[in-house]
């Protein structure tokens, strides 16, 4: 039992942190904000939190991309391929609490709105490395040029979601073009529920990985018995 | 010696090209009834917001087929022997300048027909064409390297699309807006900001391809 805690606290930790974002996502006070957000502002701690923990997973892919370039361990492309299935799942979860959201406080699921297209052009991206990798039999071959993709798309898509809002004009969306950014101007109470739901979704998300990276060996072993 | 194998390269390029001539004919051709085709469905367009889309469409399929070949007109062995005798980045080098040479003209001759059927809505010249010709650099550049990806899969013409428009999609849209500013009021010291950030963008792009290339070819 000692054992089984000393090694999987961390799990139990992001799953409480989650637990206690939901729960407390619902039931705290929030502050009246002008406009029509109102009560779904409670959404920041849904919709929010998913591109944290996507971007912390396809973070995480761009790095074991360029450690499988440094090393040529097939290890690491196991670990790119498998971080961007979870973030993928994250993304997708962002898009729809985020169509929800905007079908709320805009009256349209989605508008034309450079943080919107950024995010809708980065699933898409990563869905391309997807099949990108779908078309390549050779393991190393595949690994080495899934990786370049990784790198190649990961950089433009910074530069697109980064720099362009700053560059448009007008944007609906908070924390571009001028707007401030919700994140900064949050409420103490909303920072006690917002940092620890970030820290929950981005352990869990390294917990699916890990298990997404032992069934992909379990079943290269099941493959190649030798 | 970079700069000498990089000058071969583009030279054999073109000169493979006019041995040829089937691809930039080809692609020359593609472009012209591809407007035709659009003329015809549009009849006369009067919206200069349409007019700016609808060209930038039409440049950005048009770059994709254009570019798409770079890596797999000539046999896999023959590339081999390139490899034997150059450097990786001289490869990827050279085939942006000659890509950058050929969307160059393909653009122009893009803008050309394009007035000519679809009517004249550029009010600034000098900050179109810059646009265009930072564009057609930027599309030759990144597609390059897509098409350099996608040469080394099961089925490079579908990868093409799929792979090249997310990262193709930043470019299209600083272009567009520049374009936009050109068919209205907009002046080129104006548009500095949008000037620079394709800039920026094209020399992000090279400098990645010039890194990550290496790793593509080796089998």
């Amino acid at each position: 039992m000692n054992n089984f805690l000393k090694n999987n606290w961390w799990k139990l930790l992001g799953v409480l942190f989650i637990l206690y974002s939901i729960i407390a996502g619902f039931l705290i006070d929030i502050p009246e904000v002008q406009g029509n957000i109102g009560q779904s502002m409670r959404n920041l701690f849904f919709h929010v939190v998913m591109w944290f923990a996507m971007m912390v997973m396809f973070g995480t892919s761009l790095v074991r991309s360029l450690r499988y370039l440094s090393t040529f361990d097939i290890k690491h492309d196991v670990y790119a391929i498998q971080t961007v299935n979870v973030g993928l799942f994250f993304g997708v979860l962002g898009i729809i609490t985020g169509m929800e959201w905007a079908n709320f406080t805009w009256g349209t699921p989605w508008t034309n709105d450079p943080q919107l297209n950024g995010a809708a052009i980065t699933i898409l991206a990563y869905f391309a490395y997807l099949v990108l990798r779908r078309s390549i039999d050779e393991e190393n071959k595949r690994a080495r040029i899934a990786a370049v993709y990784n790198i190649f798309a990961f950089v433009m898509l910074i530069v697109f979601v980064g720099i362009l809002p700053k560059l448009a004009s007008g944007s609906l969306h908070p924390g571009a073009g001028g707007s401030p950014s919700t994140v900064n101007s949050l409420d103490f109470t909303m920072r006690l529920v917002f940092y620890p739901a970030i820290a929950g979704w981005i352990i869990v998300g390294y917990w699916l990985t890990g298990i997404r990276v032992k069934m992909d060996f379990i079943r290269q072993h099941l493959d190649n018995p030798e | 010696m970079l700069l000498s194998e990089i000058k071969f390269l583009v030279l054999k390029d073109i000169k493979l090209e006019f041995k040829q001539r089937y691809a930039i004919n080809g692609i020359l051709l593609y472009v012209v009834s591809t407007i035709f085709v659009s003329y015809l469905s549009f009849a006369k367009i009067i919206d200069p917001a349409t007019w700016n889309s609808l060209f930038w469409i039409i440049m950005l399929f048009a770059a994709v087929n254009a570019v798409s070949k770079s890596f797999v007109q000539e046999s896999t062995s023959r590339q081999l022997y390139y490899y034997t005798l150059t450097s990786p980045q001289a490869i990827i080098l050279s085939k942006m300048i000659y890509n950058f040479v050929l969307m160059g003209v393909l653009s122009l001759l893009c803008l050309l027909v394009f007035t000519a059927l679809m009517g004249e809505f550029v009010v600034n010249y000098p900050l179109f064409i810059s646009a265009l010709l930072l564009g057609s650099f930027g599309f030759a550049s990144s597609l390059t390297m897509i098409s350099a990806i996608a040469s080394r899969t099961n089925n490079n013409f579908a990868l093409m699309a799929i792979l090249s428009f997310p990262v193709v999609m930043p470019l299209l849209l600083i272009l567009m807006k520049v374009s936009a500013a050109a068919l209205s009021v907009g002046t080129v010291s104006g548009n500095m900001k949008f000037l620079a950030a394709l800039f920026m963008l094209n020399a992000i792009v090279v400098a990645m391809s010039y890194i990550l290339f290496p790793y593509l070819w080796r089998d």
